[in-house]
């Protein structure tokens, strides 16, 4: 048990440390995506829906009329503060920013913001989309087995509950793995079983076939069944003027009471057989469910329905991707998923680490222990190093620059790319000193950056309640006092063992 | 040394294929055999599917806990005809 523990945390470590850090980041996404649009005004939410239904759709009239779909995304709450447009046709597609009051677009740089880097969690990159969906599956499931495995391991769970022997090498890295693990336990062994539940169609496909048959078929008919369309339809190809959206809203009223709209998606805005999907809060409890309602587009009358609950099975898969989510969270239990997804990364990188301290306290002396000695530096301590790249790249990349939002991300992996250079060519010992030095420098300088090229530094973002920011450059200072903190634990232990 | 080796070989490919295939077999015979007859199939497979990895955890548990690889192997292969006869027949 305890070799399938530390085989599968060696093999698999790195890249569950990577998912810890992009998903703990990513969930504070809409706070990283305002920081990387400074150009955002500080967010007002809620706001009411009529005039933003308005300008919105005076907008995509006017700017997207040949499109075959619009979206439109209301502020109500943290996690969709803008006013946001969205559309898709054969002319292409595109989405902007609107001011509620002026229905004008807000110029924004483009990046993939905080979206992306929550994105890099179950994407990963460089990779088609198969084939990430494989390996975080098969991550997800390797990470379940090493729970498991180390709950089996570990006998005097509660005994040794509070137990924490510093200096004293392998066992105080094991006592800082023990308790990372076991004070997040419950939370870890959910994040990991509803992250599986995200990929479990693809991963388990044998499964529905024994009642669908066996191929693509059989999964196709199966997934329609799950998730069928709403009062779907084909293009008329005659044209017909989109009722006004806003006149919507007294039914929908009716029908949801004050629950809110979030969003609305227009299939064929020009068409005679126009569809209106008027979209409820996916995060308004811990189910990742909404009731929706369609409309016909060209009288507006209500077409159909969908309950945000349909059958138990069903509401267990939304509870699970809703709790994995995190979005209902109130702001407590909000910064507990934070404490908790960092815990989870502390988890995989003591155990990380542990596994090479127990090597070199025993004496192995083989080139294996050396290269992942050096890996751990350049994963562990070069991720953050990384990412905090990403964000020096959001403010200094030029904005008219070709593919901006790519070599943006681009930046990220190569600036991963040097830790793990520089990992190689220094003792592990320096590298993780220099490392930590390094991340916490350009962590703490992030609010200075922003002063420096942006209208919103920490100050105006305070004074305006612009929270998102101003939580930004804060987060930035912490993470910086961090690994600086590391830095002088490290200079320290290697002053005492030379 | 050279058994043993082979021994745990045996139990890490028991533990990802046959706990793949008693994964993809149990919880639809569990399903088929105690859902009610009123539950649409659709619904059926989303809980099987999400119990799957339950199944797939003890799977892994037992072949590196059972007292020999061949052990594992045998109740692996035989819980795993045994589920898919049962879905066969129920469904």
């Amino acid at each position: 048990m305890a070799w399938l523990h530390a085989w599968l945390g060696l093999l698999l470590g790195g890249l569950l440390y990577f998912m810890f850090v992009t998903g703990t980041l990513g969930y504070l996404d809409s706070a990283i995506d305002r920081w990387m649009r400074p150009e955002l005004p500080a967010a007002r939410y809620p706001l009411p829906p009529e005039p933003a239904l308005r300008q919105a759709q005076a907008f995509l009239q006017t700017h997207a009329h040949e499109a075959r779909r619009w979206s439109i995304t209301l502020p109500i709450d943290r996690n969709e503060p803008y006013l946001r447009v969205a559309w898709q046709g054969e002319a292409g597609s595109g989405a902007a920013y609107l001011d509620p009051g002026s229905g004008h677009q807000i110029a924004t740089r483009a990046t993939g913001g905080g979206q992306t880097l929550y994105q890099l969690h179950w994407r990963l990159h460089y990779l088609p989309a198969r084939a990430s969906e494989w390996i975080v599956g098969l991550a997800s499931f390797v990470l379940l087995i090493a729970l498991v495995t180390g709950l089996i391991v570990h006998r005097r769970i509660f005994a040794d509950f509070f137990t924490f022997r510093p200096g004293k090498g392998q066992r105080s890295w094991l006592d800082a793995h023990n308790l990372a693990s076991v004070v997040s336990l419950p939370f870890q062994l959910m994040i990991t079983y509803s992250g599986l539940v995200f990929v479990m169609f693809t991963l388990m496909p044998l499964i529905p076939a024994a009642w669908y048959g066996a191929g693509n078929s059989g999964q196709q008919a199966f997934l329609n069944e799950v998730f069928p369309p709403l009062a779907p339809a084909q293009a008329a190809g005659r044209r017909a003027a989109l009722a006004p959206l806003e006149q919507l809203l007294p039914d929908v009223r009716a029908q949801w009471g004050a629950a809110p709209v979030a969003s609305i998606d227009i299939q064929d805005p020009h068409d005679a057989r126009a569809r209106i999907l008027v979209v409820g809060d996916f995060a308004a409890g811990p189910l990742r469910a909404a009731n929706i309602l369609a409309y016909d587009g060209v009288s507006g009358a209500r077409l159909a329905q969908r309950p945000a609950w349909q059958s138990a099975p069903r509401a267990l898969r939304d509870l699970l991707l809703g709790l994995h989510e995190g979005l209902f969270a109130p702001p407590v239990l909000r910064a507990l998923y934070v404490l908790s997804g960092l815990l989870g990364a502390a988890m995989i990188a003591t155990g990380m680490v542990l596994w090479t301290v127990k090597r070199r306290q025993r004496g192995d002396r083989h080139a294996g222990l050396a290269l992942v000695e050096r890996l751990n530096v350049a994963v562990i301590m070069g991720l953050p190093v990384a990412i905090a790249a990403y964000f020096w790249a959001n403010r200094l990349l030029p904005l008219g620059l070709e593919r901006r939002a790519d070599w943006e991300v681009h930046a990220l992996f190569l600036a991963w790319l040097l830790m793990f250079a520089w990992a190689a060519l220094r003792p592990a010992r320096r590298a993780w000193r220099e490392q930590a030095l390094l991340a916490a420098a350009l962590c703490a300088a992030l609010p200075l950056l922003n002063a420096l090229t942006s209208a919103q530094h920490l100050g105006r973002a305070l004074a305006q309640q612009d929270l998102a920011m101003a939580g930004f450059d804060l987060a930035a200072l912490a993470a910086g006092a961090l690994f600086a903190g590391m830095a002088r634990a490290l200079a320290r232990r290697q002053a005492l063992s030379g | 040394m050279r058994a043993a080796r082979w021994r745990l070989a045996s139990r890490c490919v028991a533990a990802a294929l046959g706990g793949y295939a008693l994964a993809s077999t149990l919880p639809v015979a569990l399903v088929a055999l105690v859902a009610p007859a009123t539950l649409a199939r659709a619904d059926a497979a989303l809980v099987a599917l999400q119990l799957s990895f339950v199944v797939y955890t003890g799977a892994v548990v037992w072949a590196f806990a059972a007292r020999s690889a061949a052990l594992a192997w045998a109740a692996l292969v035989l819980a795993t005809l045994l589920s898919g006869g049962i879905a066969r027949v129920v469904l």
